[in-house]
């Protein structure tokens, strides 16, 4: 039970996103409809952001946010280094006269990351529907097979 | 000893440059061939200027371009690279006369294109001759390579078309597949430096096993030395107009392979370390079969230029042969047989080009009593095939006669058998052209207009007859350049 | 201002781009479907004249401005490379953000890509100098859109290149993908679907990379590529299975991305069925680029030490690109289309360089990053000459190229140079790459891979003489016989039949095929220059 303890439940972020990546996946290479496969393409983009999420998250930390004026620059370049698998290295380090401790607070670098990923995501998206727009009014169809038919009658 | 100079660059150079006023002048012809004219003449110029200092033991070194970290595109004129630049440059302006008289002749079109390529390859002809080290060599061999192709399919046919096919895919084939995989090996065993020198620059860097394939794979590799099984390009480069066959492919290409084999034996392996290895002999019988086998095939030929073609086959195979018994006599012979090869050679084919300008044939079943039409043409083709075959008072008898001591030498009688019953081969499928031209009635019925060709080719085709002969007579300066060459190469093993 | 090069690299491009977008807006959308070519001939090398496509003044501004833009992008690289061969590799830290541990990001320049960033600028200069003529008929109309996204694609790259930041890679990379789907999609009917399957594929490729940032992350703290290198030297991390697993997924992910060999499907499409302006901009780049990322995280990222001992894939890597470029090579032969024939031997080219990185050896090594050079401005020489027969001839197949190097001659003589530099004929740079990677694969004993490069030159050989004699012999009569002098017949005076391409089309080749000479005769110089940085990293094999 202990292994079972070890790789399942105290890495259930890890299997959630494997999960839904190869969902995301399958549904990509295997959905004859286009739509499906950007459906697909959206799962699988969002496991990754959901992985980075939960990398930054630590037990009983809260949002970080500093209250001091002036130091947010800075407690952010003490946090990023802090993740669950070194939490030792997440050192208390002492700015000045106020002092802060990273452990409190959730590491807030992956979600900024992911910022940009979700925007990315969202255009990638966006390019997709309006390939596949594309697609739809030139082939009249959105179907991967039939939409191959045409192709080779096309060539043929 | 040594000397610096931008000589050989000049020389190779100097027919590149003429490339702008031949296409500048591509709209007035006479100015156009007078530029080609001045460029042979200037060449000819630059590269006989050099020939005291290399006749006086000394070279002249000089680098291009060092285009990768320790390896340079060079030049470094000695006595052999001179040999061969004296033929090639010297031919280079009998050819040009012929040329002019043939391409006008017989009305050829794009002839701008023609002399344009024409002395591009003659740049790349004088680049091997004087390249200092491998990678210089390939270069332009590969360069000569290409730029020979529109010059063999100039005549834009069909069968142009797949000559044009032949020639590259046995060219490119073998040089990219064996002769480009070898060089970079060697490259990599010796750190970067490939000159050629008298002791070799692979000399004890390599094992005998590798040197073995090594060898092998460098002498097929410069396939336009015409040895079996990689010889066919050669039969099938004669759809290209007489002018190209003559220089290019009884001298300048042809000539260019084995002189490339040559380097690999006395500049990359060294004679001395040939000799403790002891693979050249599989190169000595490849050559030997060669030999015989074009020969007979030449017996068999209708066509007077595919004979010519594999009778040239069989004379380049002499001079690897020569060369692979690592006898001093037999090296000397080899290089010799290059330059009277060369003018025996192109004399006969200047001839067939002659032939077929004044007549429009090309059998030799059809030639019957063309000697009274043609009778200067026919002589020439006489001294000719005289000094190919190496009967006295032509120069061939003087190279053959040093080849046949190198098998001598090397106490490898089967070989002086080969080249003896090779000489009578030459004597068979030669002989019967000029007897029917002279001796045999009736003559071919459509004779009855025919005249002598373009003077420009009688002028061309009388010169390189009477050189042949002269040479017999006084073979300098191509014997001291040989001689000096094979003293170099052996040197190193004296010296031990 | 010299100091600010890194940054202006890509300020300038992404400027340019909001102008010209900006530019665009006055102008009303036009929907029209491209004219079927006329019977006609173009006349005097000004095809599709006003009458089809009226010019709009915002257009000259757009393209004006996409010139002066990559024109600044070019002499900020040439700086660039300058001041790297004299004072060592740049740091820039953007907005002055110089956190060593990772927040603040990190345009690093050093002597690859300083080289590497002169290549991009001066291949998506002639680029969009060709696309002049081109754009107004391939995109019907929608220029201010082509070229916002021809700016944005251009900066990708460039970002890909010189950020120092892992993540920020995986933003410039995704920047620069979007915007060439667009660019593939704006293409003829089929470029659509071959779009679609661009942005499937690209994504899984770009996600992979993602994902692998994120467990360098998770074990390191750090995206810094600098500080991930150290922190992994440090502590000793060359063991950690989390760091060995983020290699292989941003390998998977560069793999997909530069289409290596099983997972090239999506290339020959895309690039055959898009405009031609857009292929020529992406086929020498896309794929250049993503190899030097995945060269950029061998050598920087995890260093070489690690990239080759510590999941042991070399073997497989050198293997799997040897039999890609023969496959790939043999895939090409069978094609009758010349756009879709470059694009197989694009595949079979990014063997060559995947193959050379994994010798794990010097020569290797400077042979793959020699060749994305002189690759990319192959590709290009090849791609532009293609485009620029087809456009003349009106044919997509090898068959209707006949006669041209009477017609065209300029083109053709530029266009042999880069079919001779594909072969490998020296003085040209194909040569050079070529003896380096054989040079590697000898010395690493990889003699499948030797084989494989020669065994790609010989096809090279046959397939582009297979075009040169369509070019050279033109249609030759259908039963000829004998030593046919019928031939001229139909050999005209030279002069009345040229044709050539308007001159902004065959400039930018006859540049790129200049340009091949010009690496090829400089192997000495630039090759110095990619090891300054290589022995710095220590690699084994040692300089020769």
């Amino acid at each position: 039970m202990d292994i079972f303890q070890d790789i399942v439940i105290a890495r259930f972020n890890y299997w959630i996103y494997v999960i839904l990546m190869m969902v995301g996946l399958h549904a990509m290479i295997v959905k004859n409809n286009l739509i499906k496969k950007l459906i697909g393409m959206s799962i699988f983009q969002a496991a990754i952001i959901l992985f980075f999420v939960s990398v930054g998250v630590k037990d009983g930390a809260t949002i970080p946010i500093v209250s001091h004026h002036g130091h947010a620059e800075e407690s952010a370049e003490t946090w990023h280094s802090v993740d669950p698998g070194h939490p030792d290295e997440g050192a208390v380090h002492d700015h000045g006269h106020h002092e802060i401790n990273p452990d409190r607070h959730a590491n807030p670098l992956p979600h900024v990351l992911m910022l940009t990923a979700i925007v990315v995501g969202v255009a990638t998206l966006g390019v997709g529907l309006a390939v596949s727009q594309k697609i739809y009014r030139e082939y009249g169809t959105l179907e991967e097979n039939e939409l191959l038919e045409k192709l080779r009658s096309n060539d043929g | 000893m040594d000397s610096h100079s931008l000589k050989p660059i000049l020389a190779c150079a100097a027919s590149l440059l003429a490339v702008i006023p031949i296409v500048a002048f591509r709209r007035r012809p006479n100015l156009r061939e007078a530029s080609t004219f001045i460029a042979a003449v200037v060449k000819f110029g630059i590269v006989l200027s050099m020939l005291p200092v290399v006749l006086a033991g000394g070279t002249i070194n000089c680098t291009v371009w060092e285009v990768l970290p320790n390896v340079s595109i060079a030049f470094r004129v000695d006595s052999f690279g001179m040999l061969f630049a004296l033929v090639a440059s010297s031919l280079w302006i009998v050819t040009t006369l012929y040329a002019i008289g043939y391409m006008r002749g017989l009305k050829e079109h794009s002839q701008t294109r023609f002399f344009a390529f024409f002395a591009i390859a003659l740049s790349a002809t004088l680049g091997v001759a004087f390249s200092a080290n491998l990678l210089t060599m390939y270069v332009f061999y590969e360069i000569l390579s290409l730029s020979t192709y529109p010059l063999v399919t100039h005549h834009q046919d069909r069968e142009a078309r797949s000559g044009g096919r032949t020639y590259l895919t046995y060219l490119l084939g073998t040089s990219v597949g064996f002769a480009l995989p070898a060089m970079i090996y060697c490259y990599t065993r010796t750190g970067g430096d490939m000159a050629f020198s008298g002791a070799g620059a692979l000399a004890g860097q390599v094992e005998p096993g590798v040197a073995g394939i090594l060898l092998l794979l460098l002498v097929f590799g410069f396939s336009k030395g015409g040895l079996m099984p990689f010889h066919s390009w050669l039969p099938g480069a004669m759809v290209a107009p007489t002018p190209v066959s003559a220089l290019l492919h009884a001298v300048a290409v042809v000539k260019v392979g084995v002189f490339c084999i040559f380097r690999v034996f006395t500049g990359v392996f060294g004679v001395g370390f040939l000799q403790e290895i002891g693979v050249a002999n599989i190169i000595s019988f490849v050559a030997a079969f060669t030999v015989v086998v074009s020969s007979l095939i030449a017996l068999s030929q209708d066509s007077l230029k595919r004979r010519l073609a594999f009778s040239t086959i069989g004379q380049l195979a002499y001079i690897t042969l020569g060369v692979s018994l690592l006898a001093p006599k037999g090296v000397t012979g080899s290089q010799m047989h290059i330059a009277m090869h060369a003018f025996g050679k192109i004399t006969l084919f200047f001839c067939a080009g002659a032939i077929f300008e004044a007549t429009g044939k090309k059998y030799i079943s059809e030639m019957v009593g063309l000697g009274k039409r043609m009778p200067l043409t026919m002589a020439a083709f006489t001294i000719g095939a005289m000094s190919v075959v190496g009967l006295p008072l032509a120069g061939g008898l003087l190279s053959k006669f040093y080849l046949v001591m190198g098998t001598v030498e090397a106490r490898q009688f089967g070989m002086t058998a080969v080249y003896l019953l090779s000489s009578l081969l030459n004597a068979c499928y030669f002989f019967p052209i000029v007897f029917n031209a002279f001796f045999r009635k009736p003559e071919n019925p459509d004779f009855k207009e025919v005249k002598e060709a373009h003077p420009c080719c009688v002028a061309a085709l009388c010169v390189t007859a009477v050189c042949s002969v002269l040479l017999f007579f006084c073979p300098d300066p191509f014997f001291s350049l040989a001689s000096l060459t094979t003293e170099n190469s052996f040197a190193p093993i004296v010296g031990d | 201002m010299a100091d600010h090069a890194p940054a202006i690299l890509l300020i300038a491009p992404l400027f340019a781009a909001i102008l010209v977008s900006l530019a665009g807006i006055r102008r009303p959308a036009r929907r029209r479907i491209p004219a079927a070519p006329s019977d006609e001939p173009t006349i005097g090398g000004k095809p599709f004249e006003s009458s089809e496509f009226p010019q709009f003044k915002e257009d000259k501004v757009c393209f004006m401005l996409t010139l002066a833009a990559l024109t600044v992008s070019l002499v900020a690289a040439l700086t660039m490379l300058g001041q790297v061969i004299e004072g060592g590799a740049i740091r820039y830290f953007v907005g002055n953000w110089s956190a060593p541990l990772g927040i603040g990001i990190e345009l690093r320049v050093d002597h690859i890509n300083a080289l590497v960033l002169v290549m991009i600028s001066t291949v998506a200069l002639l680029a969009a100098f060709y696309s002049h003529h081109r754009v107004e008929e391939e995109t019907s109309g929608r220029t201010s859109q082509y070229y916002t996204m021809f700016l944005l694609c251009a900066m990708g790259l460039m970002g890909m290149t010189v950020t120092g930041d892992a993540f920020n890679l995986y933003v410039l990379l995704e920047v620069a993908a979007l915007s060439g789907y667009a660019l593939v999609a704006m293409g003829d009917k089929r470029a659509s679907v071959a779009a679609f399957n661009y942005i499937i594929i690209g994504t899984i490729g770009a996600s992979f990379y993602l994902l692998g940032v994120g467990y360098l992350y998770i074990k390191t703290g750090s995206l810094n590529m600098i500080g991930i290198r150290e922190i992994i030297a440090e502590q000793g991390l060359a063991e950690s299975k989390t760091i060995q697993v983020a290699f292989i997924l941003i390998l998977v992910g560069v793999f997909i991305k530069m289409a290596f060999f099983p997972l090239y499907a999506w290339l020959p499409n895309a690039y055959t069925h898009a405009p031609s302006t857009s292929a020529c901009l992406m086929a020498p780049l896309v794929t250049k680029v993503s190899i030097y990322i995945m060269v950029r995280m061998m050598l920087t990222v995890f260093g070489p030490s690690f990239a080759f001992d510590a999941i042991g894939w070399g073997d497989a890597v050198v293997l799997l690109a040897a039999i890609g470029i023969i496959a790939s090579s043999l895939i090409a032969l069978a094609q009758t289309e010349l756009k879709k024939m470059l694009c197989f031997l694009v595949v079979a080219e990014v063997g060559y360089m995947v193959g050379g990185a994994w010798l794990a050896n010097h020569h290797g090594m400077v042979g793959a990053i020699y060749h994305i050079l002189s690759d990319g401005l192959m590709t290009l020489c090849m791609f532009l000459g293609a485009s620029i027969l087809l456009f003349k001839t009106r044919q997509t197949s090898i068959s209707g190229l006949v006669d041209l190097y009477r017609k065209m001659p300029l083109t053709m003589a530029a266009f042999t140079l880069g079919m001779l530099s594909m072969i490998g004929v020296p003085p040209t740079c194909g040569f050079f790459s070529k003896y380096f990677l054989i040079r590697g694969g000898i010395e690493a004993g990889q003699w499948l891979y030797v084989v494989a490069l020669l065994f790609s030159s010989l096809v090279n050989a046959i397939l582009f003489f297979r075009i040169i004699e369509k070019a050279f012999f033109g249609e030759l009569p259908a039963a000829e016989t004998g030593h046919g002098h019928a031939a001229q017949g139909h050999h005209k005076d030279e002069a009345s039949v040229i044709d050539e391409a308007p001159l902004s089309m065959v400039a930018p080749l006859a540049i790129a095929a200049v340009g091949l000479l010009f690496i090829g005769l400089n192997t000495r110089e630039i090759v110095t220059v990619i090891e300054q940085t290589l022995n710095v990293l220590a690699l084994t094999g040692g300089g020769g």
